[in-house]
């Protein structure tokens, strides 16, 4: 008997070894862990990425005044953009403020900086990023920062003057600052039923 | 993902400020010397024209496309008879030159009896290659660039629910970025206890997950909110496609950094031209998004953002960064180009809704569909897809007679969440007009609505409404000749 008890208890033993080795390779617990695998990047890895939040965290430093954008913006941007920012092959980036309300089919809101974009940082962070089409990532941060000024002094949203910086460019407020709105859908419909009886 | 559709994109396709176009066909480079493989080119003029005269050249250029491809789909066929005819008796072979088969097919001798003469020896060139008679195509819409623009599946063709991956659509803002994945690295950084630089090997080391997913770009029927434009279910439709993706979980990265309890968004970033990003809350992000690196058994294909783009199942499609480089934590959205100026939606107050993620329920049938033709009355299988971006597709209910009644579909399986469904319905047709439509309802509850009724909440301010999100129910009108063509109705 007493060999027989001992024979069960490890057998039990064993089963609940069994169940803690099998729980340790659940999902949750799968999920607790850490791998480590990877490297830790250098700091000097990360400076080559830009991206500045709305209230102008992450923005590197720099300067540009609206004159030097102007020379940035002729020599790298007018092709696409046109020689008065009406746009071409590029987006049009000056005009239409004020006029995004109506609701008729045939007659398209003028989207452009001056009229719908809410931040001035996204200027900067776009053009980094992204522009020239055909030589992304070529400005100086000195250049975005100027020709960044150049399209908002054409806007007449600062002043020909103006000198863009790390410091000031999220201090400019847009006209379109407020036009943004959350998600409500889903949303509510008039019945389709309600429709066919009108 | 229409993934973005740019303002430029917008303005060159559908001439909303200057706007005029010329349909132009081209012949394209892999089919030059072929007059049946033409695609579809809407040529940008600066100058200017009304809507009505942009969309029927539009219907042009697609009904041209149409016609090519019916051309050529007609053509070994009646090669094949010609050939068996002449030859009688004589086993000969018919020779097909290079130059007559469709992208993705190789050209084979073509015996009149493929049991009386010896086949093509294996292996293949070790990657196999679709039939030669098969001439599906993606077809790209004639943005201003061909560096941001976008091509559609050809929904009209497809069996089941997962899309070929040289079928899936299209859409870049910079071009197809073509990457090194020994050289690639994804960096994880920001508002992290531990920033992380991974190489492509590191990030298969990770437990991965496979699921079934579509994705869907936001832009998909933009040019359907006014008046029916595009002539087929490619051109209303074709911005959605369904893969079996696998990844590595995005919450298994995020927890690996450590978060620190400020982060309350990510940003992702492309490696192409565009530096594509957008901010994704971080609830989503530790949900149930993927870093993907394997699409339907394979590395992603290149326009699909290989060798590593995220998955955020049931959100619009542009925020799916591909050619993933970098994940910036941080307390606040980065209100990107692409989140602000761009894939928002504009209303008639002038208002703009913005972080409009999720993809919501909507259906189509795709056979019979715009552009083709029933050629004899009495039976015939009406089919199709539903998605939903909020879960699983519960019911899909069919109309013949746009709307007045409506009969449910049986739902093939596998019916997944955050998938293509694919629906049947048998259908007997009298040979008089007829208006077909299918609507969807999600797990939530939700059902498709009409275009009326989507229209009476977001309004029409400008050609293309408010652009994006339209998911409303699609007419096809069945015309007494069997004619199929795209109404609203």
């Amino acid at each position: 008997m007493c060999t027989r008890n001992a024979h069960v208890a490890a057998v039990i033993t064993g089963l609940v070894i069994a169940a803690t080795a099998t729980a340790a390779n659940t999902p949750s617990q799968a999920a607790a862990r850490q791998y480590g695998f990877g490297v830790q990047p250098s700091a000097e890895e990360l400076s080559q990425f830009v991206s500045p939040l709305p209230d102008g965290r992450g923005l590197p430093p720099g300067s540009g005044s609206v004159a030097a954008g102007r020379q940035v913006y002729e020599s790298k941007c007018a092709a696409c953009h046109g020689a008065n920012l009406e746009g071409g092959q590029g987006d049009r980036l000056v005009g239409g403020r004020g006029g995004l309300a109506g609701n008729d089919p045939g007659r398209a809101p003028i989207k452009t900086v001056e009229s719908y974009w809410p931040y001035a940082t996204t200027l900067f962070d776009y053009i980094k990023r992204a522009m020239p089409l055909t030589a992304p990532g070529s400005l100086t941060n000195d250049e975005v920062y100027a020709v960044s000024a150049f399209i908002l002094a054409t806007a007449k949203i600062v002043p020909n003057e103006a000198v863009l910086d790390q410091k000031n460019l999220a201090q400019v407020r847009m006209p379109n600052r407020e036009g943004f709105v959350s998600d409500p859908r889903p949303e509510k419909f008039e019945s389709a039923q309600k429709r066919k009886g009108k | 993902m229409i993934a973005a559709l740019n303002d430029s994109d917008m303005r060159a396709s559908l001439r909303l400020q200057a706007p005029h176009w010329r349909c132009v066909l081209r012949e394209s480079a892999a089919a030059s010397k072929q007059r049946s493989f033409r695609t579809m080119h809407l040529k940008l003029n600066p100058l200017q024209l009304d809507r009505a005269q942009m969309f029927d050249e539009l219907q042009t250029a697609e009904a041209l496309a149409i016609a090519a491809r019916n051309d050529a789909a007609a053509r070994p066929r009646r090669q094949f008879l010609l050939g068996a005819a002449a030859v009688g008796a004589t086993a000969a072979f018919r020779r097909v030159h290079a130059a007559d088969v469709p992208p993705g097919a190789v050209a084979h001798e073509v015996p009149p009896d493929a049991s009386k003469a010896l086949g093509v020896p294996l292996p293949d060139n070790g990657y196999g290659t679709r039939s030669q008679f098969e001439t599906s195509v993606r077809t790209r819409f004639k943005t201003s660039t061909p560096y941001s623009s976008w091509t559609f599946t050809p929904l009209q063709d497809s069996y089941g629910i997962i899309t070929p991956s040289g079928l899936h659509f299209e859409r870049s803002h910079g071009g197809t970025a073509i990457i090194d994945p020994a050289k690639h690295a994804l960096y994880v950084h920001g508002m992290v206890r531990n920033a992380r630089k991974y190489s492509m090997k590191d990030l298969k080391r990770f437990p991965a997950v496979s699921r079934l997913l579509f994705v869907e770009c936001s832009g998909n029927g933009l040019t359907e909110w006014v008046k029916p434009t595009m002539q087929t279910v490619q051109g209303t439709h074709g911005l959605t496609s369904t893969s079996d993706w696998t990844g590595v979980p995005l919450s298994t990265i995020l927890r690996e950094a450590g978060l620190d309890a400020r982060a309350k968004w990510v940003l992702a970033e492309g490696n192409d031209a565009a530096a594509m990003t957008r901010s994704i809350p971080i609830e989503k992000a530790m949900k149930d998004c993927l870093l993907a690196y394997g699409q339907n058994g394979e590395a992603l294909r290149p326009e699909q953002g290989y060798p590593l783009r995220l998955i955020i199942p049931g959100y619009e499609g542009n925020m799916q960064i591909k050619w993933l480089r970098r994940l910036e934590l941080a307390d606040a959205p980065f209100m990107t180009r692409e989140e602000t100026s761009k894939y928002t939606d504009l209303l008639p107050n002038g208002k703009a809704r913005q972080f409009t993620f999720e993809m919501e329920a909507k259906s189509v049938i795709t056979s019979p569909s715009g552009g083709m033709g029933l050629e004899d009355r009495g039976f015939h299988e009406i089919t199709g897809l539903a998605w939903s971006g909020r879960g699983v597709i519960r019911r899909v209910e069919v109309s013949v007679d746009g709307g007045r009644t409506w009969r449910q579909a049986a739902l093939a399986q596998p019916v997944l969440p955050v998938c293509h469904t694919r629906f049947r319905i048998p259908w007997e047709w009298d040979g008089r007009e007829a208006i077909l439509q299918s609507r969807a309802t999600d797990e939530t509850g939700y059902v498709q609505p009409t275009l009326h009724q989507l229209v009476g909440v977001r309004g029409l301010n400008g050609p293309t409404a408010s652009v994006y999100h339209l998911n409303a129910i699609q007419s096809w009108k069945v015309a007494a000749d069997g004619s199929v063509s795209n109404v609203h109705a």
